[in-house]
């Protein structure tokens, strides 16, 4: 049921206060709502951390508890923590979401027609496939729909990457 | 008294020896023999101008004369000394009085042609009361001496979001701040009809989107006397035709659209060598559901 755990090595994501959005491994557990954090290659620096404002990330380090900086900032280049976060989903999302947030006037604009172009193409290519499969009975074309579709989706990712 | 006296009788000491001593001046200068004496009262007349006659009201006792005032009037012979200052300046400038009145032709058959009429007339009205001066202030300036801000983020060149007027919801170039702090704007008229206007900054939303205006030349004659609202009035005060007024239908002038014309040619380069910005300046903003201003980037 649960995946992820509070053990020396894991590597956590702080939600809230003054290091949020930063990653921390977890060096030891102080008490039952306190850790003792480390997050050399991410700047926070080596302090108690309540496991409140922690989110665990699947990404687990190997070093013993109480591992010097130097140490925990080893295993963590070793394993190249930054890289794999920043390919992950959870990483994406969280920028897909600031860059929402910065979008000036122009690009919103820019986006509603990206958008509005793309629904019109996959709009289009759904119509041409039911007025096929209408007129000729039963004969899916399924291998063509999604291709199609990717198309579009790629030209609305360029000009999303664009603004 | 006695003062008076002496600086009395320092004057006719004075003028007779002044007019002894010119007198006696030209033969002296004439007759070089003379030269020598001549000199001397020259000399003199430098050194001791006036010659002063003793006080001709011998004294009785301290603060009191022997001759009362009339009495000596005519000891210092007064009445053949009566000197009027140099008035030629005075009368010149006196006699340059301005006109008083003024003839003015007037209408009408039998009238006699014209009237005589008064420049600076009488008031024709006295107030009962008296109104008391007012204190003086400071730091209340004319609406024309205000000190006009504008907001940072409104540069030349800015893409203006306007709030009221009919053009509302419309983006908008900025080209520049007028005299009385109103902004130039532009359509451009050929994308969203909107022509050279003056918007008011208060409401307008600045957004950072900028298109180069660096090299536009903006006409000078497009002040504000230039975009005020005209309204002719004159009311002759005839029945009919009261709400009739003059100019109810606004036209365009011909000098309007030639500076349309001249600003806009400028502009349409910049902004189509910007991709989708012609769209998005023929475009208007509207908030929907989930869209909330002070959470929005402009």
């Amino acid at each position: 049921v649960f995946k992820r755990f509070v053990e020396i090595g894991r590597v956590a994501f702080i939600s809230f206060g003054p290091h949020a959005g930063k990653l921390v491994a977890i060096v030891d557990v102080i008490d039952q709502n306190r850790a003792l954090v480390d997050g050399p290659c991410s700047g926070v620096r080596r302090q108690a951390m309540p496991f409140k404002c922690m989110q665990l990330t699947d990404f687990v380090l190997k070093f013993p508890h109480s591992a010097r900086q130097k140490c925990v900032r080893l295993a963590w280049e070793k394993e190249n923590i930054n890289e794999k976060w920043a390919a992950t989903r959870w990483a994406k999302k969280i920028e897909a979401r600031e860059k929402k947030a910065k979008m000036t006037d122009f690009d919103r604009y820019k986006v509603m027609k990206a958008k509005k172009m793309r629904n019109r193409i996959i709009k289009h290519e759904m119509r041409k496939l039911q007025k096929m499969a209408s007129k000729k009975g039963k004969k899916p074309e399924k291998p063509e729909k999604p291709g199609k579709a990717q198309k579009a989706q790629k030209a609305q990712k360029a000009q999303k990457a664009q603004k | 008294m006695a003062g008076e006296k002496a600086a009395g009788e320092k004057k006719p000491g004075e003028k007779a020896a002044g007019e002894k001593k010119p007198g006696k001046k030209k033969p002296a200068e004439k007759k070089p023999a003379e030269q020598q004496a001549g000199q001397k009262e020259a000399g003199e007349k430098k050194k001791k101008v006036k010659k002063h006659h003793a006080s001709r009201n011998p004294v009785l006792a301290r603060g009191i004369g022997r001759y009362s005032r009339s009495a000596m009037y005519a000891r210092k012979a007064l009445y053949k000394r009566k000197y009027t200052a140099p008035e030629t300046k005075i009368e010149k400038k006196k006699k340059e009085k301005p006109r008083a009145t003024i003839t003015k032709p007037v209408g009408g058959d039998k009238n006699g042609g014209s009237r005589v009429v008064k420049i600076r007339k009488m008031p024709r009205y006295y107030p009962t009361e008296d109104v008391p001066r007012k204190l003086l202030s400071h730091g209340k300036k004319p609406f024309c001496q205000h000190k006009r801000r504008l907001r940072a983020s409104i540069t030349p060149g800015t893409v203006l979001i306007l709030l009221t007027g009919r053009h509302r919801g419309k983006r908008v170039v900025f080209l520049k701040q007028l005299a009385t702090g109103l902004l130039l704007v532009t359509g451009p008229l050929v994308i969203n009809r909107v022509p050279l206007r003056r918007a008011h900054q208060k409401f307008v939303i600045a957004t950072s989107t900028k298109v180069d205006i660096s090299g536009v030349k903006i006409p000078k004659h497009l002040t504000d006397a230039y975009f005020k609202k005209k309204r002719l009035r004159k009311p002759k005060h005839q029945e009919g035709e009261i709400f009739d007024t003059e100019k109810e239908k606004y036209e365009i002038t011909e000098q309007r659209k030639s500076d349309q014309k001249a600003v806009d040619s400028q502009i349409l380069a910049r902004i189509k060598k910007v991709p989708q910005l012609r769209g998005y300046l023929r475009s208007t903003f509207c908030l929907s559901n989930g869209v909330y201003p002070h959470k929005l980037v402009f």
